[in-house]
């Protein structure tokens, strides 16, 4: 159960770097002059598309929560309605918690939400595929000793290795080195994305190297 | 002998404020000034000296040349002028060096070699210590008595073509300039096509006195490709054509006038092997000095291997040149070729003005002055010239005259070069010795310190601190005595004048004795904990308590901040490592706060999201209130409590949004002094209070008040032992006349830092550190940091010139020197001091146990020695780097005071715990 379980963790997670390296490659065949660092907004809107994408893709087909026993019509289109606003009410709390951390209030609002788009696209996605809506889930989840699977644990190390990586890729902008990615947000969202990756990366391997420790209390 | 850690705290960072102390003597070598350096009052030269007979030259020889042309070309190496480079690409210039009516130098400059201290070593003949940074807050012009300001007294005109720092420097000096920036580094055709455009103009016009062209442009090649690049050759060759441009125009005008012309061809520092320039490498040092003028002897055979002069003695050679007084601080001695073609009276008596300047310099730098061989020199050679003098005025034999000068002349060049090393000598060098001493005590303590961190955090806040043993070990004896021998050794054989072999002997053995008996405390230490060490393992008692996410948080972020020391731009930009540190702190508080009191705890059922099924499609709507709430901000927060209904449920509600609230406050600040200057002219009553000296003295009188009774609070309950009520009354009171003074001393624009400080350490007090339980070193790092972060909210940077020195002056009509000092080191440091003292006045009201103050002091201790400890072996490493000066040094200034006020906070902290285990 486990071992197959890591499989698809893997195959599952692979398909995202995929997604997020064909973010960088495919939008310069349709578009002129796309580029990461110049045309960084344009980017970030499809790596964020594309990553959405392949999660929603991935869990209809994966199914890696034990489905629910209501499945009426009605109480799908809910969730789907409660998802959205869960996602928008954390694209807004990053955004909150950006200007917090200094970001210019009134200047680059675009370019600062966007990047809590993308960090949202990273954790609050995931975890809304995961988890749904449910508050009490997620924060089971990101407690000690809250994990029930191999999938929550997966989604604990990716969520939390964006976050660090987004806090890590604030580090570089005082330096005067004077390249065009210390530009907020960009050195930000290149790390919350190097984060990610990294986190995609590991965690597989991360659960199989431990997988004599980890018991779940479903398993 | 045992001592409460805080007492022992308090004792360490005492003596480390010694090492960092005698560290920044080290550092900072004090500057060999003339006294009256700061008056710019003309004195009169001094008179020929004459035995017997008077002379009547009394007044200073008239100028040799009647123009100056200084042409600097930045990093300007001595081989791209006499080496293979200048005979390929420089042929006028060989030609001169060769064959001309020339003379030509190497000189050495000193490091750091940057174009700003090197213009002042040139133009004032002193080797600039950072001090005068420091003593000129920053103010860019040049105060010192330098030859453009007395040739601008003399009526000269003098223009300035180049670099702008000429501008910055000498402000209001030239009749006419033109800056070029040094900021794009790849532009190496513009900045000098800038400076010749001038040129034909200016050299047709001849209605100026002094010219001085700086040339970036061979610098900038210089930092983007490196001395072999093939531009340089390009570049050497133009800079050839403009000297014989400006040559050959000269001598066409030579022909009119009567005085000859002087041309002045240097460069400001040279160029490292990989195109860079700062530190005191043979290829940065070495820069060419060439002097052309018709009155120079043609001297026929090559000159390959041109004299070695210091960069200084331009200066006084300069003076001389344009008939000027010689700087006052110029430690320079007089190019002697320049006026070898003079007659003899005219060369003794520049001679003699020269070392008359040195000599005066000498008495007022060096106590013991007369033992110097350079003033005994000077004093024979003075006599001397006396006969001399008499026999010329008696117009004796002229071979017997010319003898005696001839004999006259060499011994003011012997005392010239004796005075000038011995002064310079006293500025040259960073004081290698006194600074490894500092820093061996700085290390041996914070050794101490982290190796007593068991111990001094037990329950009991005690420790055994070894104190007679050592004193009788023999390793103690030894490394005294290796010491001792050390100190001798380098005492004897150093060239350059240090600081701890300047101080007397019985100093310098306190000094062997403390370095050697922290020596044996820390290996006592050691194995004491290895011992320990040895038996938990025996034991095999882990205790499994694992580090929280706020444990790792302060640990990374304290690391972080000490290792972001070692790049400048962080340095510079310090207060935003702080805020991001504060910011990360609220977040992590705020996790640790919802963890403990939103559902998935399980000592609260009761709580209504707990009730709430996930699912439930009936009920989203208050579950997405509530976590909003909880999330965003304080006022939906405030809402919804009525729904809650109980006080419990509000303070509750409190507790969820203070991290948020303190976060918006630390926001708002942040944007406060980034911004302030809109802020500034608001009227407020901090404006009226700064302003009134009587309203001042007013306010004085109560925070004498308040900080009186709350001594005598504090004395109360130490002699009567009234108990511990008294004792945490007299802390607030202390507290608060703290608050009030610096609601006095800040700018009016500040209050509100003021305001929200007091605003986040109630809110922190009341629901996050009361509420949550947390321990004592956790609370005392998070003051810390909090300390740190308003030092910059305050508006305070890592630079001298944000220091607010009018604080120095509320309530006073004059300047009055120690209270001047006092209010402005607290306004300075207002942020740290306040937060520390709430530190005190919360742990002694809430503490549970007794020990709480002494391990708060030992935590503080350790904090606030971290990185200073390893900010001194960063900046010994880079004493080289580029920005020496203007980043790392008044950094370390502050780590210096920052610690000085550390080891204040940590006395406080002891006397108040002595208070507290009397009572």
């Amino acid at each position: 159960m486990k071992d197959t379980d890591i499989k698809r963790l893997l195959y599952t997670h692979s398909l995202c770097i995929f997604s997020i390296i064909l973010s960088i490659f495919i939008p310069s065949f349709f578009l002129e002059n796309f580029s990461i660092l110049e045309t960084h907004l344009t980017w970030l809107c499809i790596c964020s598309v594309f990553v959405t994408a392949v999660n929603l893709v991935l869990y209809l087909v994966v199914k890696p929560n034990a489905s629910s026993k209501r499945s009426s019509l009605s109480f799908k289109v809910t969730r789907f309605v409660k998802c959205c606003v869960y996602f928008l009410m954390s694209c807004f709390t990053f955004h909150v918690i950006f200007v917090l951390y200094g970001a210019p209030l009134i200047e680059l609002v675009l370019e600062t939400f966007l990047f809590a788009v993308t960090l949202s696209t990273f954790t609050t996605v995931p975890c809304l595929c995961l988890l749904g809506p449910n508050i009490k889930a997620w924060l089971r989840v990101f407690s000690r000793n809250g994990v029930t699977s191999v999938w929550e644990n997966s989604l604990q190390i990716t969520t939390i290795s964006s976050f660090v990586g987004a806090w890590l890729g604030a580090f570089p902008i005082p330096l005067d080195w004077e390249r065009p990615w210390q530009v907020w947000p960009i050195s930000c969202t290149l790390g919350a994305t190097f984060g990610y990756v990294a986190g995609l990366f590991i965690s597989p391997l991360w659960i199989y190297w431990n997988r004599k420790q980890l018991t779940y209390k479903n398993n | 002998m045992r001592l409460g850690s805080g007492t022992f705290a308090a004792c360490c960072v005492v003596v480390e404020v010694l090492g960092v102390v005698l560290f920044l003597r080290g550092f900072f070598p004090a500057p060999v000034r003339s006294s009256s350096s700061s008056k710019h009052q003309a004195e009169p030269p001094a008179p020929e000296p004459s035995a017997g007979a008077s002379s009547n030259w009394t007044k200073l020889p008239p100028p040799l040349f009647s123009k100056v042309v200084i042409v600097l070309i930045d990093a300007l190496r001595d081989d791209f002028v006499f080496g293979s480079k200048g005979v390929k690409f420089m042929p006028y210039t060989t030609y001169l060096v060769e064959k001309g009516a020339s003379h030509s130098f190497v000189a050495e400059a000193k490091p750091p070699t940057v174009t700003m201290p090197r213009i002042k070593a040139l133009m004032t003949g002193s080797v600039p210590g950072f001090i005068d940074v420091v003593m000129n807050l920053n103010s860019p012009a040049l105060l010192e008595d330098n030859v453009i300001t007395q040739a601008k007294a003399a009526g000269k005109r003098i223009i300035s073509y180049g670099d702008e720092t000429w501008v910055k420097l000498f402000p209001k000096h030239f009749v006419e300039y033109d800056g070029t920036t040094s900021f794009f580094v790849s532009d190496y055709t513009e900045v000098d096509e800038n400076v010749t455009r001038h040129l034909d103009k200016v050299l047709k016009r001849g209605d100026w006195d002094v010219l001085i062209l700086h040339y970036l442009g061979l610098d900038h090649i210089g930092h983007v490709s490196g001395p072999s690049s093939p531009l340089i050759g390009r570049k050497l060759s133009e800079m050839d054509g403009v000297l014989m441009k400006i040559h050959t125009a000269l001598l066409s005008e030579e022909r009119e006038t009567l005085l000859p012309s002087l041309l002045v061809l240097c460069g400001d520092h040279g160029m490292s092997e990989t195109g860079g320039h700062g530190a005191s490498s043979t290829e940065e040092v070495s820069t060419p000095l060439l002097l052309v003028s018709s009155a120079f002897e043609r001297k026929p055979g090559d000159i390959r291997h041109p004299k070695h002069v210091q960069q200084t003695d331009l200066a006084a050679t300069l003076a001389i040149g344009l008939g000027l007084p010689i700087p006052k601080n110029s430690v320079g001695h007089l190019l002697f070729p320049a006026i070898e073609g003079k007659p003899m009276r005219e060369q003794l008596r520049f001679l003699h003005l020269n070392t008359v300047q040195l000599t005066k310099l000498l008495q007022e730098n060096v106590p013991s002055y007369e033992k110097e061989p350079g003033f005994e020199q000077f004093k024979i050679s003075e006599r001397l010239h006396g006969n001399w003098i008499r026999l010329y005025l008696e117009e004796n034999n002229s071979e017997v005259l010319f003898n005696l000068g001839t004999k006259v002349r060499r011994q003011y060049l012997d005392a010239l070069k004796t005075l000038s090393l011995s002064l310079s000598r006293q500025v040259a060098q960073y004081d290698v010795y006194s600074m490894v001493v500092g820093t061996v005590v700085v290390l041996e303590v914070l050794t101490l310190l982290l190796l007593s961190i068991p111990q001094a955090l037990s329950s009991k806040a005690e420790l055994e601190v070894p104190l007679l043993s050592p004193v009788f070990s023999l390793l103690f004896y030894l490394t005294f005595l290796v010491l001792s021998a050390v100190h001798v050794i380098v005492c004897t054989s150093t060239e350059s004048s240090c600081y701890l072999c300047s101080l007397s002997w019985l100093t310098a053995g306190g000094v062997m004795v403390l370095v050697s008996a922290l020596l044996c405390a820390v290996v006592s230490a050691l194995t004491k904990v290895l011992v320990r060490g040895k038996l938990l393992s025996k034991n095999a008692a882990h205790s499994n308590s694992r580090w929280s996410e706020l444990d790792l948080l302060i640990l990374l972020g304290t690391l972080g901040h000490v290792l972001s020391l070692g790049a400048s731009s962080f340095i510079e930009e310090e207060h935003q490592t702080w805020y991001f540190l504060v910011s990360t702190l609220c977040l992590a508080l705020c996790h640790d706060i919802y963890r403990n009191y939103l559902p998935g705890d399980d000592c609260e059922p009761q709580r209504c999201l707990h009730v709430e099924g996930g699912f439930d499609g009936a009920t989203p709507a208050l579950q997405d209130k509530n976590t909003s709430s909880a999330v965003l901000e304080l006022n939906r927060g405030c809402k919804s409590p009525s729904s809650l209904g109980t006080l419990r449920g509000y303070e509750k509600w409190m507790v969820l949004a203070s991290p948020w609230v303190i976060l918006t406050c630390c926001r708002l600040l942040r944007s406060l002094n980034q911004t302030g200057v809109q802020w500034a002219h608001r009227p407020d009553l901090g404006h009226w209070l700064t302003r009134g000296i009587l309203e001042a003295r007013f306010v004085y009188v109560f925070v004498l008040g308040i900080l009186f009774t709350g001594t005598k609070d504090l004395l109360k309950s130490q002699v009567v032992a009234a108990g511990f009520t008294v004792k945490t009354v007299g802390l607030w009171e202390l507290y608060s006349g703290f608050v009030l003074l610096a609601a006095l001393l800040l700018r009016p624009h500040n209050l509100p830092v003021l305001v929200l400080s007091l605003l986040i350490q109630t809110l922190m007090a009341k629901f996050v550190w009361k509420p949550l339980r947390h321990d004592v070193a956790k609370v005392t790092v998070m003051h810390y940091w909090f300390g740190q972060a308003f030092f910059y909210f305050q508006g305070n940077s890592n630079n001298i010139a944000t220091v607010d020195i009018s604080a120095g002056f509320v309530g006073l009509d004059t300047y009055v020197e120690i209270p001047a000092i006092f209010l402005t080191a607290f306004a300075t440091y207002a942020g740290p001091v306040l937060w520390a003292s709430h530190l005190v006045s919360f742990l002694s009201s809430e503490a549970s146990s007794s020990s709480a103050l002494s391990h708060a002091g030992f935590c503080y201790a350790l904090i606030g020695s971290f990185p200073v400890s390893a900010y001194i072996i960063l900046v010994t490493s880079l004493r080289y780097h580029l920005f020496i000066w203007s980043v790392f040094s008044p950094k370390l200034l502050y780590e210096g005071m920052h610690l000085l006020i550390t080891a204040a906070v940590c006395v406080f902290f002891t006397a108040m715990d002595q208070t507290n285990t009397k009572s």
